[in-house]
């Protein structure tokens, strides 16, 4: 689960990480009133998504007046921001950060992430920071440094000492980012984090670290212990078709084809999109309904998927351990009544209680391909794709 | 004698008492497997199946001489779970929960390392269908009768693609010597390195199927074990071509985040080390027999 900026600077500043002075507005007046309340000259107003690249796609500015900050502020609400992070309908921005500008004198990158090779907490850093890490990776792979945090021991001081100064950082500021490392790995792991990253983590013209943005994602298995972090969710970044299908205990993911999927299993629904493809067709969805479904989570899966009006043939491929193919069928059968279902749908069943579901689709009179093989499946659902034109 | 599970693997149920763990235990049973008791904390005393409850794990391998467990205990008890299991010294544990927080998983495996590799549990898992050794026994979620007896291993991280591959292989008359689920989540107890050392030296298995898909390293780490220390045929089959980087399809642990993460990238690796990539999921069966036939006439 992402959270905005705003909300990880907060979290960070907890646990002892400078950050800039700022405060949050719902409206332009409210802005230009925080740029007022803040005093100064010079502020930075930044839109409020879950999403990187926001600077380069127009989301930030400098501004040097309160009026200044009202107008660049009016303009960002409301606004679909499209990013090189986000797809084509970009995310709405309802809420605008504005901050005291700080004196940038040197930029440095720091990352938090689950290294999953060692299966532990790993930082990431560079004495060259403000860039995107994927380019930082590729223009200057020799700057990054990588240091592994043992869970029973937590992060040693001496490492954090040599990480300091490998970042060619020295005199008081040694001590700071010490303090700025142990801050962000308590964060991470008293809060059931993913991601913590702070890029850019800047030198000021007074010598001292300051985390100029503030990045940071969370474990959705350990919200469950997070209140605090779970009441940070906001909806409005999600998409929401996406957000309905987790709230009824589906895995689905949007894409850009025409063949609606509902398969169960991760694994199985990565290999039927890959048939589709290898078959002519393009998947529109990835959607994983799950073990134990029941008729109406099978409903609730065909109404999720019809709701992407690309859709124009639903595959249904269920391999049944856990699951039930009769309980599947009935849900089929069920969808159909009362989504009043009218597009093409093959059903391909395997494994527990396959014979009774295939009966009970036969005997239901409705007109469903029934396929035998994932190929087969995967070939009836690119044949039965309605062409626009001629339907 | 297969990997991991045989006849004579005596097996208990950690959460045997709730709806889901009394069902598949149930199942298990009926296939032959040997379940001699389960734990529930609060609950000892109890009989469930016919099988007597302990409180805790100690007392029940104490009691059955079980040296395997099977896990469906709720995510927020079961990496505590896993290391009752440990401790108690249970050999191999396999753990069905999905959904259980990264940094549990994280404390978890650092507390298996805690044992001397001779006495150090073997965790399948977690988010796992489970391992089966066709006509002997099984622990775990998987319909039995998709899997004939035979000598190829399988090993997988989805569940269902697993099915797929038992099926298209039972088709074509292709047995399973066993099958091994290792769970789809971004920490989990083996890896597909771990599991292809068992089949390696197994001498009842002769070639293996390996699922892979996008997301993590497993994959790059199998395909160097297999290039410098195997010497049975592997098919391969990676799934996710179609899946966009940066969105987590369905498992916590399927998502591209990295370089070589993707399945393209996958496939290149597995290729460039000599292992034979099935074109297409549903050409896992035929990909195999092939190989298997190379293998007779060489």
């Amino acid at each position: 689960m992402d959270i905005h900026e705003y909300q990880a600077k907060e979290i960070i500043a907890g646990f002892g990480v400078p950050v800039p002075r700022g405060g949050l507005a719902y409206s332009p007046e409210q802005a230009g009133y925080r740029a007022r309340e803040l005093g100064g000259e010079k502020w930075v107003v930044k839109a409020q998504i879950h999403s990187g690249g926001r600077g380069e796609a127009g989301g930030v500015k400098l501004c040097h007046s309160e009026e200044e900050v009202r107008d660049y502020a009016a303009t960002l609400f409301g606004k679909q921001l499209v990013t090189k992070q986000t797809d084509a309908g970009g995310k709405g921005v309802y809420r605008v950060w504005v901050e005291t500008a700080s004196d940038i004198e040197r930029e440095l990158y720091l990352g938090f992430v689950l290294d999953r090779a060692s299966e532990r907490i790993m930082i990431v850093a560079s004495g060259h920071g403000g860039m995107e890490i994927e380019d930082l990776a590729d223009e200057d792979p020799e700057s990054l440094r990588r240091m592994v945090i043992d869970p029973a021991v937590g992060l040693a001081e001496f490492q954090a000492r040599e990480l300091s100064f490998s970042l060619g950082l020295s005199g008081g500021q040694i001590a700071q980012m010490v303090n700025v490392l142990r801050g962000c790995y308590r964060a991470y792991r008293d809060l059931d984090a993913m991601m913590v990253e702070i890029n850019p983590l800047v030198v000021t013209g007074t010598g001292d670290l300051v985390a100029l943005d503030a990045k940071m994602s969370f474990d959705t298995n350990a919200l469950y212990r997070r209140p605090e972090v779970a009441a940070l969710r906001d909806a409005s970044q999600e998409d929401p078709r996406e957000a309905v299908a987790a709230d009824n205990g589906l895995a689905y993911v949007g894409l850009d084809g025409d063949i609606g999927c509902i398969i169960n299993g991760a694994g199985l629904a990565m290999a039927t999109m890959d048939m589709i493809k290898l078959a002519g067709g393009e998947p529109a969805n990835f959607l994983d309904i799950g073990g134990g479904a029941s008729p109406e989570r099978v409903c609730t899966a065909f109404r999720t998927v019809l709701s992407d009006t690309n859709v124009s043939v639903i595959l249904v491929n269920i391999f049944a351990g856990i699951n039930r193919c009769d309980w599947i069928a009935k849900g089929v059968v069920q969808a159909y009544r009362e989504v009043g279902l009218t597009l093409p749908v093959v059903v391909r069943l395997a494994g527990t209680n396959v014979k009774e579901g295939q009966e009970i689709l036969r005997n239901s009179g409705l007109p469903i391909v029934a396929a035998d093989t994932l190929a087969e499946a995967a070939d009836a659902a690119v044949a039965a794709r309605q062409q626009p034109a001629a339907a | 004698m297969a990997i991991l599970i045989d006849e004579t693997t005596k097996v208990i149920v950690q959460g045997i008492s709730g709806r889901i763990g009394q069902f598949h235990a149930q199942e298990m049973i009926e296939a032959g497997t040997k379940v001699v008791a389960g734990v529930t904390p609060g609950k000892g005393g109890a009989t469930v199946l016919n099988r007597p409850i302990f409180n805790t794990v100690r007392e029940a391998v104490d009691a059955t001489g079980a040296t395997a467990s099977l896990l469906f205990v709720p995510p927020p008890f079961a990496a505590d779970a896993m290391m009752e299991a440990a401790d108690a010294g249970i050999r191999t544990a396999v753990c069905v929960t999905d959904g259980i927080p990264t940094q549990d998983m994280m404390r978890a495996k650092r507390f298996l390392r805690r044992y001397p590799r001779a006495r150090r549990m073997r965790l399948i898992g977690p988010n796992c269908a489970g391992i089966i050794s066709p006509g002997k026994g099984f622990m775990g979620i998987m319909p039995p009768h998709i899997y004939t007896p035979g000598r190829v291993g399988i090993v997988g991280r989805s569940g269902t693609l697993g099915y797929e591959a038992a099926s298209q292989m039972q088709a074509l008359g292709i047995g399973v010597s066993t099958s091994v689920g290792i769970g789809g989540d971004p920490i989990n107890g083996s890896s597909f390195r771990d599991i292809l050392e068992l089949f390696e030296a197994d001498p009842e298995t002769d070639a293996v199927m390996m699922i892979g898909e996008i997301g993590g390293p497993q994959e790059a780490e199998a395909a160097a074990y297999v290039q410098d220390h195997m010497t049975k045929p592997l098919v391969a089959y990676v799934a996710g071509l179609s899946a966009p980087k940066g969105r987590k399809m369905g498992h916590a642990g399927a998502i591209i985040s990295a370089f070589g993460e993707s399945a393209q990238e996958k496939v290149e690796l597995l290729s460039a080390a000599g292992i034979t990539v099935a074109p297409n999921p549903s050409a896992m069966g035929e990909t195999m027999a092939k190989v298997l036939c190379r293998k007779e006439a060489a």
